[in-house]
């Protein structure tokens, strides 16, 4: 097993000083980034950069190598990680026209949605925000329970129909209950669906329709959450849901684990989406802003 | 990717057109092909190297029929490897013990609970009684998803809403399965990673308490490259019988299903197809290995040439 030191001693040995890259270097590069799931496609293009860089740049430093490789991976991150920070203050009656900053959250089933809600909530509740979650998960066994305990934790409303309802007229009743207790923030939880069943992912675009005879801009934000530790299907998620739902934001749980979740570097890459949140954690605390760098970082990282 | 394989093996043989067998020269480029292919699938990339290796020491020499490409070939050689790495025949759940226990493991989210269900009413299916046990004490209504499952199948399910212990909730659970006749007792837990020291230690001392005749590791067909982590950390913890792979309704290759009986040579047992009760079927190597690939008619029109 390599650890980062010796796989950029080795990357620099084979690089520094030469106009070229040699193939076992490239080897040695395509078997980390593959490992954190970044994906062929994507590591052959961050290769073929690192490729071009060298060949301008010629006889490029250690250091300089190091960084080269890490920025041209963070470029392929959507540009602007200030959205991040900003989704906070965007997240803001008077920026979302007097109305609720309205978020979908949607996704595959299992990853986290309802957890990344909780946190969501917890943090824009602990922000001094008024929040109001919707119950629109009718479906999986106890899913309005889970979100109802969420919401006593954070100690925000949950608006229910109970199980085995309309989802999208939950959702409708949470939007315009947010209009009329002034809420700032109103967060939608949907029943996780596989992206390859077109009657619930039918049914999503339904949901965001219905929300809109009460704010004709809402949802403001569709989160997608991707499981951290989904290999290349994650590509797929991302294109059926943003298909279905113009996703506008990702956000990558379970990375408290082993895996690294590259593969959303090619995602954010081809679909133009920024990634806004990781989760680390089952607490409502385990939520972090994405921040490009220390994801690049990582995937360099032995866990 | 895997949908051109065989379109790309063939142009990596197309200028060697004419020759009647598999070479040294021509098999380096679709080797290399292949291996992209595989992990494509989610295949783990060391795991990937591995079986590559095989096939191209399997390949070499062979003649090409006239009726198959010399890709169209490869390819049925890869899925013969392929189905044999992943264990040939399927292999049976063991349900021993008065009464017998089935443990469930695995990440977070990955589908133990809906597998519980699952499992209970296949059991029951054929006549036996079966007793479901909460045993995660963490995951926010936890036991009221699994009470649900078990109402919609007509199986009681045992629970300890004050108790924070799994341990003890599974050792009671069993007391109560033999003074109640329950025969089969099926143990939901929580989701953990394998690098939380503290929940794998619980689930060791779950196992060791209750002595399963089956401990399943459950994972998510989506997993990328990880699964070979976790699966190990998994094995070497608990030792797990078999392995369950869960969500493949949906559109994922599954190559994490290779990688983990590649690393830790266990069975997998069941596989799981939706979110209903009924949604559970026996693992069959081929029909997996054939998913893996994307591409099941090609084999059938080699088999046929
Ligand atoms: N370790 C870890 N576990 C997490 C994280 N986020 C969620 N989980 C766990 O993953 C499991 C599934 O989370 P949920 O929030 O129920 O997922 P979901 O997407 O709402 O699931 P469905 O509604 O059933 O589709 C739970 O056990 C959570 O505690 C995370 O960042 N890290
Ligand atoms: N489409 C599909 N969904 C599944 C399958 N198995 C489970 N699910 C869904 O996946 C999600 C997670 O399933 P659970 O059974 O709650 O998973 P778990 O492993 O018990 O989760 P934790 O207890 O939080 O670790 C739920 O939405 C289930 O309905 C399957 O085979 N196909
Ligand atoms: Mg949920
Ligand atoms: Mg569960």
């Amino acid at each position: 097993e390599k650890t980062k030191t010796s796989f950029f001693d080795q990357l620099s040995k084979a690089v520094v000083g030469k106009s070229t890259v040699d193939e076992e270097v490239l080897d040695d590069l395509e078997s980390v980034l593959v490992h954190a799931d970044v994906g062929i496609d994507t590591t052959v293009k961050v290769i073929d950069r690192i490729e071009k860089r060298v060949a301008r740049d010629k006889y490029v430093g250690t250091s300089e190598l190091d960084r080269i490789l890490r920025e041209e991976i963070a470029d392929l991150l959507q540009k602007n990680d200030s959205g991040s920070t900003a989704v906070l203050e965007r997240a803001d009656r008077e920026d979302s026209g007097g109305q609720p900053f309205v978020i979908m959250v949607v996704g595959v089933n299992g990853v986290g949605k309802t957890t990344t809600i909780g946190k969501l909530a917890h943090r824009f509740h602990s922000a001094g925000k008024k929040v109001v979650l919707g119950a629109a998960d009718t479906f999986r066994a106890a899913a309005v329970d889970q979100l109802i305990i969420w919401g006593q934790r954070v100690g925000v409303p949950v608006i229910s129909h109970g199980m085995n309802t309309d989802p999208a007229s939950v959702a409708y009743d949470a939007v315009k209950k947010g209009v009329e207790m002034q809420a700032d923030v109103v967060i939608i939880d949907t029943a996780g669906r596989l992206h390859n069943k077109v009657n619930l992912m039918n049914e999503l675009s339904k949901i965001k329709r219905v929300m809109q005879k009460v704010i004709p801009d809402a949802p403001h934000e569709v989160l997608l959450v991707l499981d951290g530790s989904t290999g290349q299907n994650a590509f797929l998620q991302a294109k059926e849901f943003t298909k279905a739902t113009e996703v506008s934001a990702l956000a990558i749980t379970k990375l408290d684990g082993t895996a690294k979740g590259g593969v959303v570097i090619g995602i954010s890459d081809q679909l133009n989406v920024p990634v806004r949140y990781i989760g680390v954690g089952e607490k409502m605390t385990d939520l972090q802003l994405f921040d490009r760098r220390t994801f690049v970082d990582s995937l360099f990282s032995k866990k | 990717m895997f949908d051109n394989l065989s379109t790309k093996l063939d142009r990596a043989f197309k200028t060697l057109k004419g020759q009647g067998s598999i070479t040294e020269i021509n098999v380096a480029s679709t080797v290399k092909e292949i291996r992209r292919a595989l992990v494509d699938a989610d295949v783990n990339y060391k795991v990937a190297k591995e079986v590559t290796d095989k096939i191209k020491d399997e390949a070499m020499g062979r003649e090409v029929l006239t009726a198959v490409s010399p890709g169209q070939l490869m390819v049925k050689i890869v899925y013969d490897e392929l189905t044999q790495l992943m264990g040939g025949e399927k292999q049976d759940i063991v349900i021993k013990g008065e009464p017998a226990v089935v443990l469930l493991s695995g990440l977070q989210g990955s589908g133990k609970t809906t597998f519980a269900g699952k499992l209970a009413s296949f059991i029951k299916k054929q006549n036996r009684t079966v007793l479901l046990v909460a045993a995660d004490v963490y995951r926010p209504a936890a036991i009221d998803q699994l009470k649900v499952l078990g109402e919609q199948i007509g199986v009681e399910v045992y629970s300890e809403v004050e108790n924070k212990n799994p341990v003890q909730i599974a050792q009671n659970a069993i007391q109560f399965a033999k003074q109640n006749n329950k025969k089969v007792v099926i143990i939901d837990t929580a989701g953990r990673l394998a690098v939380d020291e503290e929940m794998m230690r619980e689930i060791e001392q779950v196992k060791r308490a209750i002595n399963p005749s089956e401990t399943l590791f459950v994972v998510d067909s989506m997993t990328g490259q990880d699964a070979v982590n976790t699966a190990k950390s998994f094995n070497e913890r608990i030792n797990f019988d078999g392995v369950v792979l869960t969500k493949l309704d949906g559109d994922a290759r599954g190559g994490a299903a290779l990688s983990i009986r590649a690393v830790v040579e266990k069975p997998i047992k069941f596989i799981s197809t939706g979110e209903k009760m009924e949604a559970l079927d026996l693992f069959y190597p081929d029909r997996m290995a054939q998913r893996i690939l994307g591409m099941g008619d090609v084999i059938s029109l080699v088999e046929r040439a």
